[in-house]
């Protein structure tokens, strides 16, 4: 009798459930002035206009600074990681160092410094790469290399020291050992955090926006920003949006998949 | 052809070619010591493997042998004492250890080998890293090598796709593929299931027959009385007891040695 009411309970408290969704829905339908939304953030005309140059200008910016960073950062990160789990203090105490302050700073206090501020202070001009200023992929990969370097890290720790000692037993130095046997394991294991990592760092790319890029060096971010103070109109954001999700769903199936496939691996 | 007189810098003490000259042991063990933290696990071992020789070191779980093993390739580093293999102390600091263990082949209790590459690259990525072969000749060699362990038709295949015992057998085909000196066998068959534990035994024994100089850590009784020239018995991290097999495990003459060995045949 007691699991009869508690069915019955559930059953009420499911059908409540879809009265308040109902209900919720029609308030939008009703209170919502949908056509000042459409045409303040869905305008067709406004939409077309951003075509083509949001693909061929501003997602080709944003796939290249996100590819660069990215494999900037790797090398930092490798870097970084190899230091940390370095026998030679002075080394583990920078790495520690270079982690903590770079993830304990904002990403966009980073991109500043770089961008603005050590140009002006050091009189320097960063080079440019495919037409795009690194100023911006510097300060990305400095701080991707701070959270993959720890990513890195748990990733050779991760390998069974037997394989260390095997390599080292077949006459392999040290850093030969890490180089042919530990460090391409280790890859192999954070696979998935790593695309995380990248899927990040492609939405990071939009602090960029804040550098002042030009026509042609404008991410996805800068480029919906511009378009909307020119067309004092919203339909820019959404588009940029739409794009930016086209990019990181798939990316982030592909991490789920990988995290499914490595727990069954194990 | 008269030798060039000896060279008169004092540190580079020549190694000598124990198949010259047999009175030089291939592994050297004198008063070794190792603590880890405030425990002893070896507590002043002397032993010596003479070249050609195969020693089985048997002794309870816990009694340091695997220690003992893993100090003469200095995978541990010894606390005291000195470890010298063909004439050069590999405990002196100034030693290139990495070139000691290109001569000292190891076989581990969990195969160790390299899952992210091919059978094959397992057998081939030191010839070519740490001894330069060509790839060529590195192919050439662990073919050739693992063949003698029975498993050329593997050759193709990732670690992960064989059985416990071929994959020892590769490990030992890895190791042979360097053209060690001498073999180092740490408890090579005590993670393998039961049937398969035959298979890689076959292999040592053809190996110690072939002349092969072995120090082997096992709990098989059975292979230590077949195979071995040498039985040391180790207890408290000490040499407790060595000799020929059927005197050690035949008729001890310690009554640790016994009282281990009535333990052992128990369990079998």
């Amino acid at each position: 009798m007691a699991a009869g009411s508690r069915r019955r309970r559930s059953q009420r408290i499911r059908v409540a459930s879809y009265l308040l969704a109902g209900l919720v829905a029609l308030a939008l339908v009703l209170l919502v002035d949908w056509r000042t939304l459409q045409a303040n953030f869905a305008d067709a005309e406004i939409f077309a206009e951003q075509f083509p140059g949001i693909v061929t200008v501003a997602a080709r910016n944003t796939v290249i600074y996100t590819v660069f960073a990215f494999l900037g950062g790797l090398a930092v990160g490798l870097g970084v990681a190899l230091l940390r789990l370095s026998s030679i203090r002075p080394y583990r105490w920078f790495a520690t160092i270079y982690i903590e302050v770079f993830r304990g700073l904002p990403a966009l206090l980073t991109i500043i410094l770089v961008g603005f501020a050590i140009p002006i202070a050091l009189g320097v001009r960063f080079p440019t790469v495919l037409g795009l200023p690194t100023s911006g992929i510097i300060a990305l990969a400095l701080v991707a290399g701070a959270y993959m370097a720890e990513t890195i890290r748990a990733g050779i720790e991760a390998v069974p020291r037997g394989q260390m000692e095997a390599a080292r037993s077949l006459g392999m130095s040290h850093s030969r050992s890490m180089a042919s046997i530990v460090v391409p394991q280790a890859f192999r294991i954070i696979i998935p955090p790593l695309t995380n990592e990248l899927v990040l760092l492609l939405k990071d790319t939009a602090l960029l926006a804040v550098l002042g890029t030009s026509t042609t060096t404008k991410e996805l971010t800068k480029f919906a920003r511009d378009g909307v103070n020119a067309n004092f109109n919203g339909t820019p954001i959404v588009a940029a949006g739409l794009l930016y999700l086209v990019i990181t769903v798939p990316l982030t199936r592909v991490v789920a998949q990988l995290e499914k496939r490595n727990r069954q691996a194990r | 052809m008269s030798e060039p007189p000896a060279a008169s810098t004092p540190a580079a003490v020549p190694a000598v070619d124990p198949a010259v000259d047999p009175t030089v042991p291939a592994i050297d063990v004198v008063g070794l010591r190792k603590s880890f933290g405030a425990e002893e696990v070896l507590a002043g071992v002397d032993l010596a493997v003479g070249a050609g020789e195969v020693v089985c070191v048997i002794g309870a779980s816990g009694s340091g042998k695997s220690t003992l093993l893993r100090c003469v390739n200095r995978l541990e580093e010894p606390t005291a004492g000195r470890i010298v293999i063909e004439g050069v102390d590999i405990t002196d600091p100034d030693c290139d250890v990495d070139d000691v263990r290109r001569r000292i082949g190891m076989v581990f209790q969990q195969f160790n080998l390299f899952p992210h590459l091919s059978v094959l690259r397992n057998v081939t990525i030191a010839q070519e890293k740490v001894l330069g072969r060509s790839r060529a000749e590195a192919v050439d060699v662990a073919v050739r090598t693992l063949d003698r362990v029975g498993l050329a038709e593997k050759a193709g295949d990732f670690p992960a796709r064989l059985s416990g015992g071929q994959q020892q057998r590769v490990a030992i085909a890895r190791a042979l593929a360097m053209d060690p000196d001498m073999m180092l066998f740490d408890e090579a068959t005590s993670a393998l299931d039961p049937e398969l534990v035959g298979e890689v035994l076959a292999v040592m024994r053809t190996l110690a027959e072939e002349g092969m100089t072995m120090m082997v850590v096992t709990h098989e009784m059975g292979f230590a009385r077949r195979v071995a020239d040498r039985v040391v018995f180790l207890d408290g991290g000490v040499v407790c007891e060595q000799g020929p097999p059927d005197q050690v495990l035949g008729s001890p003459e310690q009554d640790r040695t016994r009282q281990f060995l009535r333990q052992v045949l128990e369990r079998e």
